[in-house]
């Protein structure tokens, strides 16, 4: 990555604090309820600096919420949340200054429609990061070349397919340079040819060291890049392992039956509950 | 007699073209048409009304009308965030200011300014200031609306994402919400301007030197003047739509450029 460019020194949880460009993850008792519907019931998770971590789960366990208490897009209401050495859940820490350096990736992309897609990978870096306008749009480049759209530079958001918009929404990300990334469902809006695109940046990312917690439901993408598993229903954690592990060998019945659902969706099942 | 279903509409659609030709004809053999071009078309008379109805009564009209937008912008703005603001009581405010003066004719915000106010509390306001304050008391009500329905209408994602690049609420706001929501919200803003143009025609409530007429009072003025007939008027209400439909025309423009420059 191209921060030795960055003149300024970095600070929040991806630099200053002397941590590498990937930082790790540690959750505890996180704990996280809409009125009285309680959707998080006391997680704990580990993410080690430059691994993969995948979340699995059916719908309504709680995963997305919980990635999204990472980067406090959703206020938990107990808990502890560290990235590297940076205290998320302190109540004084400076959470937009967190958030600049953990990137995240939607299920819906959420690109800026009224910006390019060069504008999009440069607008944050510019009003946030305040880098010049010349080493903002290197950097947008160099992303955009990474996640091969750099000849989409000059488009907009709705001239390009999902996987593209997806594509584009991870160079996004990446031009803040992050220490972190936050993965919301990246391919379930995605038509199933495009799917593999995404997919394959996400494994070269995975590859070069970046820190990654993933919601998905590509199961062989967890099992081949992803360094643990983490089976979630309900709320808590029914389990977690090895990827190729527990996705082979699952131990608890719940994941037995949710991962035989998932990885043989032709075959009749009884219906759940 | 069996008619066929495209036999009936050839009918229907000549039945409907026989009733217009009749009503014009009628129309036209019993108008008495001297009578009419001499007290409604005058050319002779309408031609007077030039320069005059330009330089001043066109112009007054415009400033009227640009002095209560800009009163009604920035009220509306306000008033907006207000009513989507996490504080009741603002939201409550807000609610309470825009129903009444939404409910209320601009008429009756004339009048109060006009006379209630110089009556309760003995001063008066200069003649543009209460312009500005009645057309843009008015005004800044509809405009919070339509702006309130434009940032709503921004998907809950795209203010999620500005954040999540670490962007503050009000650099997100500015940067990634508002310049969505301004394009939703041009067409109803044009429609505001226009109703304000003729809206600014309620200014002769409140009495005014010649120097400050707008283009109804103009008109009306004229037509005192010597058998003027109604020409004063329809010089007038030309002037109004010279105003009103290119704002139409740019609007529309303006919708279609940003669709080409999204699609192309």
């Amino acid at each position: 990555m191209s921060t030795a460019s960055s003149p300024t020194p970095r600070s929040g949880p991806g630099g200053a604090d002397g941590l590498a460009d990937a930082a790790s993850v540690v959750v505890e008792g996180l704990h996280k309820s809409y009125g009285s519907l309680e959707v998080l019931k006391g997680i704990s998770l580990s993410v080690g600096a430059g691994q993969v971590v995948c979340l699995i789960g059916p719908s309504g366990s709680g995963k997305s919420t919980l990635l999204r208490c990472v980067n406090l897009l959703e206020t938990p209401q107990q808990g502890r949340i560290t990235i590297g050495d940076f205290e998320v859940t302190d109540p004084e820490a400076d959470v937009d200054r967190m958030r600049r350096h953990v990137g995240m990736v939607f299920q819906q992309f959420n690109l800026f429609p009224h910006l390019s897609v060069l504008e999009n990978c440069t607008v944050a870096q510019l009003k946030v990061l305040k880098r010049d306008k010349a080493e903002a749009q290197r950097i947008a480049r160099g992303n955009l070349e990474r996640v091969g759209l750099a000849e989409k530079a000059d488009s907009y958001p709705d001239q390009l397919s999902g996987g593209q918009q997806q594509r584009v929404a991870i160079a996004r990300a990446l031009s803040m340079d992050p220490a972190l990334m936050l993965f919301d469902e990246p391919t379930s809006a995605l038509d199933p040819e495009t799917v593999g695109d995404v997919l394959a940046i996400m494994r070269n990312l995975a590859a070069e060291g970046m820190t990654m917690l993933v919601v998905t439901h590509e199961m062989e993408f967890a099992r081949d890049v992803a360094d643990k598993v983490v089976f979630m229903d309900g709320g808590v954690v029914v389990e977690e392992g090895p990827a190729a592990e527990l996705i082979r060998h699952p131990r608890e019945p719940r994941t037995q039956a949710f991962l035989s659902r998932v990885l043989n969706p032709t075959q009749v099942q009884a219906p759940e509950r | 007699m069996a008619m066929t279903m495209h036999q009936r509409a050839r009918l229907s659609r000549g039945i409907q073209y026989a009733v217009l030709i009749l009503v014009a004809l009628a129309l036209i053999a019993l108008a008495d048409w001297p009578l009419l071009i001499d007290k409604v078309f005058n050319p002779e008379i309408a031609a007077q009304q030039f320069p005059g109805i330009l330089v001043v009564a066109l112009k007054n009209t415009l400033i009227y009308t640009l002095l209560g937008f800009v009163v009604g912008l920035t009220g509306g703005v306000v008033l907006a965030l207000m009513k989507l603001s996490s504080v009741a009581p603002y939201r409550w405010l807000a609610t309470l200011y825009i129903e009444f003066f939404r409910g209320v004719p601009a008429l009756l915000v004339f009048l109060a300014f006009g006379y209630g106010i110089p009556l309760a509390f003995g001063f008066r306001f200069n003649h543009y200031v209460t312009v500005m304050i009645a057309l843009g008391l008015v005004a800044a009500a509809y405009i919070a609306e339509s702006l309130r329905a434009g940032l709503q209408a921004v998907p809950k994602g795209q203010y999620e994402a500005a954040r999540s690049l670490g962007m503050s609420h009000a650099r997100a706001m500015v940067t990634i919400v508002i310049p969505q929501a301004l394009r939703i919200v041009l067409p109803p803003l044009t429609n505001e301007v226009i109703l304000l143009t003729k809206d600014s025609s309620l200014v002769y409530l409140l009495g005014m030197g010649v120097g400050q007429y707008e283009l109804t009072k103009y008109g009306r003025e004229a037509i005192s003047g010597a058998g003027a007939g109604l020409t004063p008027l329809v010089v007038a209400g030309v002037c109004y739509l010279i105003i009103t439909v290119p704002l139409g025309i740019l609007t529309r423009r303006f919708e279609s450029k940003t669709d080409r420059m999204k699609k192309s």
